[in-house]
């Protein structure tokens, strides 16, 4: 990196796409956090951004934070990314027109209908696995259950959707260096592109998902079909990985937390608390970059225009000045809500809602079925240059009586 | 201080009245009368924000409520205006052709279902006589420097109540869109580009809102704030579907035919529930929902409790589309 930072930054020599931090992120998080508002990573060459505060004027300033630069640290305006851009890595105003389909289409009146849908294929998963009474979280639940929901909703064909989860992996990956992960999650690049674009086009999506109505927007004059296939392709890349971790960093949390599971245990209707408070604690989207459009100053510190800024939604999640002094717990009685899992502002998740929608169906599930739940081994953490979870995560429940 | 009277609700609120002397009656713009109330003996009135409004009881027959415009720094009084509706049911016309200056009349204390949170720049939207809750926002953000702009549309200037003195005051940030002169408000325009910290403050009637709300949508989440001065009239859609409610206290099932509302068939069959605009804009008639899904026309409750779904206005929501039955805890 050529890029030298504004003067009188704190330089950092943190890696935060090293593997050790990516294993167990939280002390060079606390670190960045204590370092500054707005610290120089040298190994990134990106200012890093890990206080709450701080995130969250960068999240909402969409005006001098871009994202047409791309959410990886390379600016793809420059040098061509390796797909068009999808709604993420836009601005106003073609951001505006996409966002206006997306959100027509998606939005808690749409969703509401899924609860009863989505409701059945919770409950049969969790039946096979308390009847199990030892399991992966991982690999039999939150690998499976979106997979068995989240395409049909879409209303995408069943073939090509082994491509969903490799599809996502390369997606987010790529928000983060051109290393060895990355590397490894485009072994196969071409073959699930590919396959994935397939599934967006409107002759391959059925008449009644989501998939159908962001093509509607089409024939509305609203977007182009360019843009329609492109927003099918958002959904598919955001709506899967995101969950499967948010599902299985939501149980490692409860499973470490004995009280929090008896609390939701006795009442279940605390189920969409457990969630948020989970994904506060453990965000599955972690960082991702924006570009400065003008130079300014944030938390005191000058930034050039045309620089990379690195935002650590896990570290903003559990800033003490925002959260207090118990940031670093999982606490069932928290007002989590105001927490940046999802992003904030122009940006923040359109699929918002299906997402809380299937963690709080498998939380309510289980808690119907299951008295305890305690770690059955060591949980494997994932090795992800932007996501935070986990690639195993066995557990042991006794079922209620 | 006489004249207050109390009446419980259904939620053991108190909503208190009282009453005040309608000092003045202006004509400020064609079919828009202002009224400045003050109290009896003159003392201040309680403190309250932009957005609020109150209810104003008429005669005996009706309630109304109109939002605030004077300032909310200055209690010794309360201003609303009032749009001549031709045709409407009656309230706006008996305060046209009853009001006169000296007389008394029954107020509720201010509420507020619009309230403005901070923020650096602000995008007020008005159409027709939408803008009263909008000037005690402007003088607001006015004062504490904040960036903002009005676009204020009608059909013609001289219908368009306060806004000769609105460009008086704040000039360029004022854009008056007369439709006789230039044709109605752009909205795409104007909504096409958000703005980093920009909230939008929009009040008028259902069209211009509905177009409103779906251009925001490619706006930050939570940048639009809407109060419709009337409630969404029933439309031609909701009159095609009639359904079922059942109470599930009084055990008892009413159908609810497409020519009446909710509060009118459960009223029908002799169970009381408290309401008092009848129009979806005071919020007395809510009613838990035990299941079935709504479909909110009300201004009262925020985004979030519509799409939650527990609770609706009876007075003008209805089932929603393919909901054949509800269930109301009644």
């Amino acid at each position: 990196m050529t890029i030298a930072p504004a003067e009188g930054v704190v330089t950092l020599p943190d890696d935060p796409f090293s593997p050790a931090n990516i294993a167990e992120p939280y002390p060079m998080l606390t670190r960045l956090r204590e370092a500054g508002p707005v610290t120089w990573l040298e190994k990134c060459g990106a200012y890093a951004v890990a206080g709450f505060e701080e995130v969250y004027e960068v999240l909402t300033d969409f005006e001098t934070y871009c994202s047409s630069g791309g959410l990886g640290p390379r600016d793809i305006r420059q040098d061509a990314g390796w797909r068009p851009p999808s709604i993420l890595e836009s601005d106003p105003p073609i951001h505006t027109v996409m966002r206006r389909a997306l959100t027509g289409v998606i939005n808690p009146a749409t969703v509401r209908p899924l609860r009863e849908r989505f409701t059945g294929p919770a409950e049969e998963i969790a039946d096979e696995l308390v009847a199990r009474r030892e399991f992966d979280v991982v690999k039999d639940l939150a690998e499976k259950y979106p997979l068995r929901v989240f395409p049909d909703a879409v209303g995408i064909p069943q073939e090509g959707r082994e491509n969903l989860l490799p599809y996502g992996n390369m997606v987010f990956n790529a928000f983060g260096p051109q290393n060895e992960i990355f590397d490894l999650a485009f072994a196969h690049a071409d073959e699930h592109s590919a396959a994935i674009l397939r599934n967006c086009a409107r002759e391959n999506l059925d008449d009644t998902g989501f998939g159908a109505r962001v093509w509607d927007r089409v024939r509305d004059g609203l977007i182009t079909a360019e843009q329609a296939a492109l927003l099918v392709r958002a959904l598919l890349s955001a709506g899967v990985d995101t969950t499967v971790f948010g599902i299985g960093n939501t149980l490692a949390c409860l499973a470490r937390t004995p009280r929090a599971w008896a609390a939701l245990r006795e009442d279940p209707s605390l189920a969409k608390f457990a969630v948020d408070e989970a994904l506060r604690l453990e965000s599955p989207f972690q960082k991702f970059h924006r570009t400065t459009t003008a130079p300014g100053v944030l938390g005191g510190v000058r930034i050039p225009a045309g620089a990379k800024v690195l935002l650590f939604i896990g570290a903003a999640n559990r800033d003490p000045r925002k959260w207090g002094a118990n940031a670093d717990t999982y606490d069932l009685d928290r007002q989590a809500s105001g927490h940046v899992a999802f992003g904030m502002g122009l940006h923040q998740c359109v699929g918002q809602p299906i997402a809380r929608l299937e963690i709080e169906l498998v939380l309510k599930a289980l808690a119907a079925r299951v008295d305890t739940i305690e770690l059955a081994g060591e949980p494997v953490p994932l090795t992800h240059n932007v996501l935070r979870g986990f690639a195993s995560l066995p557990v042991r429940v006794t079922p209620r009586s | 201080m006489g004249g207050l009277s109390a009446r419980a609700d259904r939620r053991g609120v108190v909503p208190r009245t009282r009453e005040v002397i309608a000092e003045r009656v202006d004509r400020v713009a064609d079919g828009v009368v202002s009224l400045v109330l003050v109290t009896p003996d003159g003392s201040p009135f309680q403190p309250w924000e932009p957005g609020a409004h109150i209810d104003v009881h008429l005669g005996g027959q009706y309630v109304r409520q109109y939002s605030l415009c004077s300032s909310p720094k200055d209690l010794s009084h309360l201003r609303v205006a009032v749009l001549d509706v031709p045709g409407s049911r009656g309230g706006s016309r008996w305060i046209h052709r009853n009001v006169r200056p000296g007389d008394t009349l029954e107020i509720s204390e201010p509420r507020n279902n619009f309230p403005v949170r901070d923020s650096r720049k602000y995008l007020f939207l008005a159409g027709g006589i939408g803008i009263t809750p909008i000037i005690p926002m402007i003088e607001r953000a006015a004062e504490a420097g904040r960036d903002w702009r009005l676009v204020y549309g009608g059909r013609s200037r001289a219908g368009m109540a306060f806004a000769e003195r609105l460009v008086d005051e704040y000039g360029d940030r004022v854009d008056i869109v007369a439709e006789d002169e230039r044709g109605r408000m752009d909205l795409a325009g104007v909504l096409a580009m958000p703005r980093a910290h920009m909230l939008v403050y929009a009040c008028g009637p259902g069209g211009m809102l509905s177009a409103v709300e779906e251009l925001c949508m490619g706006w930050p989440p939570g940048s639009l704030h809407t109060e419709r001065f009337a409630a969404t009239a029933l439309g031609p859609g909701s009159v095609a579907e009639p359904f079922e409610v059942e109470l599930a206290r009084s055990g008892k099932t009413v159908s609810v035919p497409t020519d009446r509302t909710i509060l009118e068939a459960v009223e029908d069959v002799g169970v009381r529930v408290l309401s008092s605009c009848r129009q979806g804009l005071c919020g007395t008639c809510e009613t838990p929902v035990v299941s079935g899904e709504p479909e909110h026309r009300d201004a009262v409750l925020t985004q979030d409790d519509q799409d939650t779904g527990a609770t609706m206005m009876i007075c003008v929501s209805r089932a929603a589309a393919g909901c054949g039955r509800l269930v109301l805890d009644l």
